[in-house]
């Protein structure tokens, strides 16, 4: 099928490119504001019989199903937000442990608890580090609804690529906001295939270890693969950063935003660029220390307190670099509102 | 390898870690010798569930996952969707099926999942040490009930009998016990014959000894056995 234009939301686009990836099990529990992505892929079910689905009894189950499915060898997801996304780091950690190519769709809303139900940007930290491991697991973060299309194939191509499990955030905003884009259909899939392989040697997976020295063997095979592949799974964006003295760093819808301030701000002239990590974990870090290089200050700007910035500042420790955090916790922002900031810490 | 083991062991794996006298190798002989007189080695995958039960997870020469705790019953019923043509075992103790898994556990069992649980009960939480589980009977000792298990906990837990009410009359559950092999084994090709020849739900809860924590030598945890399956009914749930 040819590129095609077409007037979605978020959430559909979520569910259009999770079938484009080759998607065949779904498993949900519904969430504001995710839960169009569950409706949205039972409607396509209803369709198509090679898509399946389970409405499951709690995140939990959700997460555990979407594990056994990849361990059978057919691609599979979930999509959840909040709270739910914090019982699904329960399988997201024997994800992370096993090295199984899960993939959850995490539309971020307000917390802590229930908080609010359709924006923030505080689940960055749980997405990335949120189990009791070391948090090799790959994060993108989208900022439009055809970016959301894209890096939910994008997610399930890594995942089953590299073997990690794999989150992309998006946020109610962006999940039901509608749009026209342009859907990229992928050039290439990565195929799924059996993980437990019903050979006559069999298979044996464990998720636990009886010795400290035989897990950390593990443990550090695990890390050196995640370095070996940190390259080709890290993406970032940089709009006049070659001349930026000061640097706008923000992800997601905020990024968005400020993208249209800097044109407000008359960048190239007051020399502001904008660093835009498209993978939160891992970081494009030598795109993003290119793109500092002349900067003396830096704006790192999300609707949460220190998730993005403690992920920006450990990367630049030791630098001469000024950071001014702009934290507005489960809160957007306009682009009116980051050029006032900028202007008043200018 | 011994001309008693079943066929469907991993004989690089014996002899076994389970403690001395544990039941759990009783009952996964039967397992074993039920697979094998099924003739299913090749079609099965087995998922377990942490505690005692992951010393499971190189026990069979079949592809095994050693999933997290009360997770079994919703990897296996993933599983399944994926591979409709396999045949699905989850393999969990009282504590993974009956606390912290019961939620998964139920909902599988309402929704007909064609997956066979297969549940060893002991009374106890054995891998960390002997604490209370909801079969615990009424007044017995472990390291969470010092005085004996109160009724404010509840009384011993029966899996079987709640399922019942629940699930699916195309479903197959029974209790069996280590006590009673041969029945077990039969217990057990009647369960995985109803997840392959009707495409439904399967449960066994298997009584089980341990010695370890229950501190007992092997005349008295056959006694107590006795005792628990005066309460605990072996046999098809109807």
């Amino acid at each position: 099928m040819p590129d095609k234009k077409i007037f979605i939301t978020g959430n559909e686009a979520a569910v259009l490119g999770a079938i484009d990836a080759g998607a065949e099990v779904m498993f949900g529990y519904p969430i504001t504001p995710a839960t169009e992505i569950l409706q949205g892929w039972v409607a396509k079910a209803e369709e198509n019989k090679k898509l399946q689905y389970l409405q499951t009894e709690d995140e939990i189950a959700a997460g555990f199903g979407v594990l056994g499915v990849l361990l059978g060898g057919k691609k599979a997801f979930t999509a959840s937000a909040g709270p739910g996304h914090i019982l699904l780091q329960d399988p997201l950690s024997m994800a992370e442990n096993l090295r199984l190519p899960f993939v959850g769709i995490m539309m971020q809303r307000g917390g802590p608890s229930t908080g609010t139900v359709n924006f923030s940007q505080q689940e960055v930290n749980l997405a990335a580090f949120g189990g009791n491991g070391d948090g090799l697991r790959i994060v993108y973060s989208a900022s439009s609804v055809g970016e959301l299309y894209e890096l939910v194939i994008q997610a399930f191509n890594t995942a089953w690529q590299y073997r990690w499990p794999t989150i992309v955030l998006g946020d109610g905003y962006l999940g039901k906001t509608r749009s026209t884009v342009l859907l990229k259909k992928p050039r290439q899939l990565i195929p799924a295939y059996p993980i437990l392989e019903e050979k006559t040697e069999p298979t044996h997976l464990r998720n636990c270890y009886s010795s400290e020295e035989s897990f950390g063997e593990v443990l550090k095979k695990n890390i050196a693969d995640w370095h070996k592949d940190k390259p080709a799974i890290v993406r970032s964006e940089s709009l006049q950063t070659e001349e930026a003295e000061t640097l706008i760093v923000a992800h997601g819808l905020v990024a968005s935003a400020a993208k249209e301030a800097i044109t407000g701000l008359n960048a190239k002239k007051n020399k502001i660029g904008l660093f835009r990590p498209i993978t939160l974990n891992p970081l494009d870090s030598d795109a993003l220390k290119k793109a500092a290089q002349k900067v003396k200050k830096i704006f790192i700007i999300e609707s949460a307190l220190n998730q993005l910035a403690r992920i920006i500042k450990y990367e630049l420790a030791g630098s001469e670099i000024e950071f001014i955090e702009i934290a507005k916790p489960a809160e957007g922002f306009t682009p009116e509102e980051i050029i006032t900031r900028i202007k008043q810490n200018g | 390898m011994d001309n008693f083991s079943p066929k469907s062991w991993n004989q690089k794996s014996k002899p076994h870690f389970f403690c001395p006298g544990c039941g759990h190798a009783i009952a996964l002989k039967q397992l074993g010798y039920a697979i094998d007189d099924l003739a299913i080695q090749q079609k099965t995958t087995i998922g377990i569930d942490i505690g005692c039960s992951l010393l499971v997870w190189d026990f069979f020469n079949i592809d095994t996952v050693q999933t997290h705790h009360g997770r079994t019953t919703p990897v296996m019923v993933g599983y399944k969707i994926a591979k409709p043509q396999r045949i699905a075992l989850a393999y969990t103790g009282d504590g993974g099926a009956y606390a912290i898994g019961l939620q998964s556990l139920v909902h599988a069992a309402f929704r007909n999942n064609p997956v066979t649980v297969i549940v060893v009960n002991n009374e106890n939480y054995a891998m960390t040490g002997g604490q209370l589980s909801p079969t615990t009977e009424t007044g017995i000792k472990t390291t969470t009930s010092p005085s004996g298990k109160d009724l404010k906990f509840g009384p011993g837990f029966k899996g079987p009998e709640l399922l019942h009410q629940i699930a699916n009359e195309k479903s197959f559950i029974a209790r069996g016990s280590i006590s009673n092999p041969v029945q077990l084994k039969n217990l057990l090709i009647k369960a995985i014959k109803n997840q392959t020849d009707n495409n439904s739900f399967s449960f066994i809860e298997i009584l089980s000894i341990c010695p370890t924590n229950w501190k007992t030598d092997a005349e008295q945890s056959f006694e107590r056995l006795k005792e628990m399956e005066k309460y605990y009914p072996i046999g098809e749930i109807k």
